[in-house]
C-alpha cells in the first residue's frame, strides 16, 4: 500500500463517525433544536450496534440496531423539550450523561469480546484499481452513506420546500406556525434524524472503526461533532470539509510525531482543536456569515398557541 | 466538559454503595479511577477484587466505587467506604494518594493499600508492579520478530512509568539486535480506542512491523491483526482481538498480591509496608508466547525465568542515556528511586521526550 493512499484511508475512517454525527445535528439546529446529546446517542449506538451484531452475527443489522438506538434516546429527548418544553441545554446535557451511563450497563457483557467488522466492499476491477481503487471502491457502506448524507441534506435544505419549512422553522417558528405549518411536527422529525445520525455514527465506531466495546469509547467525539456544527456556519458542504479537516489533522501529527518531526506532541494533539478554535473567531468577527447562516431560533422553545 | 461529566457520574454513581454491615464479615472497598468495563487498568483491579471474593467466599464482603475522578471527589468516596464499615480499602490510582491519607487519618482502625504512590502511614501501604520487567522480555521478542529492524510504540503520557517502559523495551531489543530501532508515538491520552488505533495505522503505514504499546485498550493489536503485523497485548490477555497477531501480552495481575494482603487483615497480620513486585511476585505475568518460532519463545521463556529469579535486572549498566552520557556503570544495577523518576532515554532511541 502506497503512503498517501493509506493516509487517505485513515483520514476517512477518522472522519466518518464525526461526519455522521455532525449531519444530524445539522439538520437538528437548522430547525431551530439545540440538542447537546449527541455524545450520549453516539454511545449508545456504539453499545447496541456492538450487540446487534453479536447477537445476530451482521454487522448489518447492528448497524441499524445503532441507528435505532440514537432515534430511541433522540424520541425521549423531544419529548422531554418539544412536548413538555423542557430547557433544551439541560435536557442535552442529561441525554448525555442517561447516556453514557445506560451504555455502560448493557455493555458490560461485551467488554473484552472482539466485534464483527462492518465488511469493505469489494467490486470486480475497480477495487483493486491502484491508489483510487481502494479510496474510491472499497470503503464500508457507512462512509458512503455519510457522504450521501451531506449531498442529500445540502440538496434538501436549500432546494426543496420540505428543506424551506425546515429552515423557516428554525429561524422564526412564529411566523411559520401563522403560516400553518406545524412547528413541533418538523422538530420532531429533524431530532429523530438527528439520533440516527449519532446512533450510526456511534455504530461506525464499534462495528468499523475499531470493532469492540468498551466504556466510554466515544472519547469525546459527540462533542466535536457538535463543534464541526458551528464550525461549518451551519453549511452541509462546509461541514464535509471540516469534518475531513478535523481528521485529517488528528491522523497527521501521528505521523509527524513517527518521522521525528521535533514539535511537543502535545501541541500536536491539542491542533485540532486549536484549528477549530481560529476558524470559529474567524466566522464570528464577519457578522454577515454569522447572521445569514444562524438559525435564529436555535434553543429557544416554542408553545403554539402562544 | 468531559471532566465535569464524568464528575457527576461519579457522583451519581457514589450514591450506588449502599452495602448491609455484616457483624463478622471482613468488608473490603475498592475505588477505581475508570469504568470496570475498559479492559485495562482498573479491569484488572476489579479482576483482583473477585479474586478476593473466590478465596474467602463469605469471609469477606467487597463493594467498589468506579469512575471515580482524581480531585475532591475521590476524598469523598473514600470517606464513604470507610464510614460503611469497610476495614480494608483499595485505591488503585496515583491519583488517590493524598484523599487516601486524609482519610486514613481519621479512619485509623481501617487499612488503605494506595496503588503506585509513595506516601504512607501506619495504616498505608503502598503497592505496584514492575511492568518494566515484561516490557523488557517483549523488547527481546520484537527484536527477534521484526523483518524490517523498527518497531512502533504508542505512548500515553511521556510520565516516569511509560519512560521507563520504554527504555526497558529498547533495552531488551538492544540485548538482540544492538541496532533495532523504535518509532514513539504519543497518543496523549490513556483510553481512547479510535486514537490508538489511528496512531497504530500512521506506525504501519511508516514501515514499522511489530507495536508495542503504552494505552490500554485492544485497539492498536486490532489493527496489527488487520494489517498482518504482530505486536503485544496490555495490561489484559487480548489474544481475542488479535489471535495472529499477538505475540504475548503484559498482564497486571493483582489477584495474588490482593488475597495475600486480605488474608493478613484477617489474620491480624497486617503491616504497613511498600511492594513494588514484579515477575518474580506473579504481580507481572505474560501471557502465552503465540504466534512465534520455538527458538524466540523458548528465548523469551528463559529472560522470564533469570528475571525471575534475579538473576537478570533489565537495568544493569552500563547504560548510556541519548547524549552518549554515562548513566549507569558497569556491573551497576540502577536504583529503584532513580528508576521511579527516569526521565531519560536511553541511547539508541531516535526521538525527542516531549518535556
Amino acid at each position: 500500500m502506497g503512503g498517501y493512499e493509506s493516509i487517505l484511508l485513515t483520514v476517512i475512517t477518522a472522519a466518518t463517525p464525526l461526519l455522521l454525527a455532525a449531519i444530524g445535528e445539522l439538520v437538528v439546529e437548522r430547525s431551530g433544536v439545540l440538542n447537546l446529546g449527541v455524545e450520549g446517542m453516539m454511545i449508545v449506538g456504539a453499545v447496541l450496534g456492538f450487540a446487534g451484531a453479536q447477537a445476530t452475527g451482521s454487522a448489518y443489522i447492528g448497524a441499524l440496531c445503532a441507528l435505532g438506538a440514537g432515534m430511541g434516546l433522540a424520541l425521549l429527548f423531544g419529548f422531554l423539550t418539544l412536548h413538555l418544553v423542557a430547557n433544551q441545554v439541560a435536557t442535552g446535557l442529561a441525554l448525555t450523561l442517561l447516556g453514557l451511563g445506560l451504555a455502560g450497563m448493557i455493555g458490560e457483557a461485551f467488554v473484552g469480546q472482539p466485534g464483527i467488522r462492518l465488511e469493505r466492499l469489494h467490486i470486480p476491477g475497480l477495487s483493486t484499481l491502484p491508489f483510487i481503487g481502494p479510496v474510491l471502491f472499497g470503503q464500508d457502506l457507512l462512509v458512503y452513506l455519510s457522504l450521501a448524507l451531506v449531498a442529500g441534506v445540502s440538496f434538501v435544505l436549500f432546494r426543496t420546500r420540505a428543506g424551506l419549512i425546515i429552515r423557516a422553522v428554525g429561524d422564526n417558528h412564529g411566523s411559520a406556525h401563522a403560516l400553518g405549518v406545524s412547528v413541533i411536527r418538523v422538530r420532531y422529525l429533524a431530532v429523530l434524524f438527528g439520533g440516527a445520525c449519532a446512533g450510526l455514527a456511534g455504530g461506525y465506531l464499534s462495528l468499523a472503526y475499531t470493532p469492540q466495546w468498551v466504556e466510554g469509547m466515544t472519547a469525546g467525539r459527540g462533542w466535536i461533532a457538535l463543534a464541526l456544527v458551528v464550525f461549518s456556519t451551519w453549511r452541509p458542504l462546509r461541514l464535509l470539509a471540516g469534518a475531513y479537516l478535523f481528521g485529517a489533522v488528528g491522523i497527521l501529527q501521528f505521523h509527524a510525531q513517527a518521522h521525528g518531526v521535533a514539535i511537543p506532541s502535545q501541541f500536536l494533539t491539542a491542533l485540532p482543536y486549536l484549528a477549530t478554535i481560529i476558524v470559529l473567531v474567524m466566522i464570528s468577527r464577519n457578522r454577515v456569515l454569522t447572521r445569514i447562516n444562524t438559525p435564529a431560533c436555535l434553543g429557544q422553545p416554542f408553545v403554539p398557541d402562544r | 466538559m468531559r471532566k465535569l461529566l464524568s464528575m457527576a457520574a461519579a457522583a451519581v454513581l457514589s450514591f450506588g454503595v449502599v452495602g448491609a454491615e455484616a457483624a463478622d464479615k471482613l468488608k473490603v472497598g475498592f475505588i477505581y479511577v475508570g469504568p470496570i468495563g475498559d479492559y485495562g487498568w482498573s479491569y484488572q483491579h476489579n479482576q483482583g477484587r473477585l479474586a478476593i471474593e473466590a478465596a474467602f467466599g463469605d469471609k469477606v464482603e467487597t463493594v467498589y466505587i468506579e469512575s471515580v475522578s482524581e480531585g475532591p471527589d475521590a476524598e469523598r468516596a473514600i470517606e464513604r467506604l470507610a464510614r460503611d464499615g469497610a476495614g480494608l480499602i483499595y485505591s488503585t490510582s496515583f491519583g488517590f494518594m493524598n484523599p487516601t491519607l486524609k482519610v486514613a487519618k481519621k479512619f485509623p482502625d481501617v487499612k488503605f493499600e494506595h496503588s503506585t504512590g509513595y506516601k504512607r502511614a501506619a495504616n498505608v501501604s503502598t503497592y505496584s508492579a514492575r511492568f518494566y520487567e515484561g516490557r523488557y522480555v517483549i523488547g527481546q521478542i520484537a527484536a527477534r520478530m521484526s523483518k524490517t529492524g523498527t518497531a512502533g510504540y504508542i505512548g500515553s503520557f511521556p510520565i516516569p512509568e511509560v519512560i521507563r517502559g520504554i527504555n526497558a523495551f529498547m533495552l531488551g531489543a538492544q540485548s538482540v539486535d544492538p541496532d533495532f530501532k523504535v518509532k514513539i508515538v504519543w497518543a496523549n491520552s490513556w483510553y481512547d480506542p479510535g486514537k490508538e488505533a489511528d496512531a497504530a495505522k500512521a506506525l504501519l503505514d511508516q514501515g514499522v512491523d511489530v507495536l508495542a504499546q503504552h494505552t490500554d485498550s485492544p485497539a492498536p493489536l486490532q489493527v496489527a491483526e488487520e494489517r498482518g503485523a504482530i505486536g503485544f497485548g496490555q495490561a489484559s490477555d487480548m489474544i481475542k482481538f488479535a489471535p495472529k497477531g499477538q505475540l504475548t501480552a503484559i498482564v497486571d495481575d493483582w489477584s495474588v498480591y490482593y488475597v495475600n494482603r486480605t488474608k493478613a487483615v484477617l489474620d491480624g497480620t497486617w503491616e504497613s509496608t511498600d511492594t513494588w513486585g514484579g515477575l518474580d511476585a506473579e504481580m507481572v505475568l505474560m501471557a502465552p508466547f503465540t504466534n512465534m518460532p520455538e527458538d524466540v519463545a523458548n528465548a523469551a521463556k528463559e529472560t522470564v525465568e533469570k528475571i525471575r529469579s534475579g538473576k537478570l535486572h533489565p537495568f544493569t549498566g552500563p547504560i548510556y542515556k541519548q547524549d552518549g552520557e554515562l548513566a549507569v556503570a558497569d556491573g551497576i544495577l540502577l536504583d529503584d528511586q532513580a528508576m521511579l523518576g527516569m526521565n531519560w532515554y536511553v541511547k539508541g532511541i531516535d526521538d525527542q521526550l516531549p518535556q
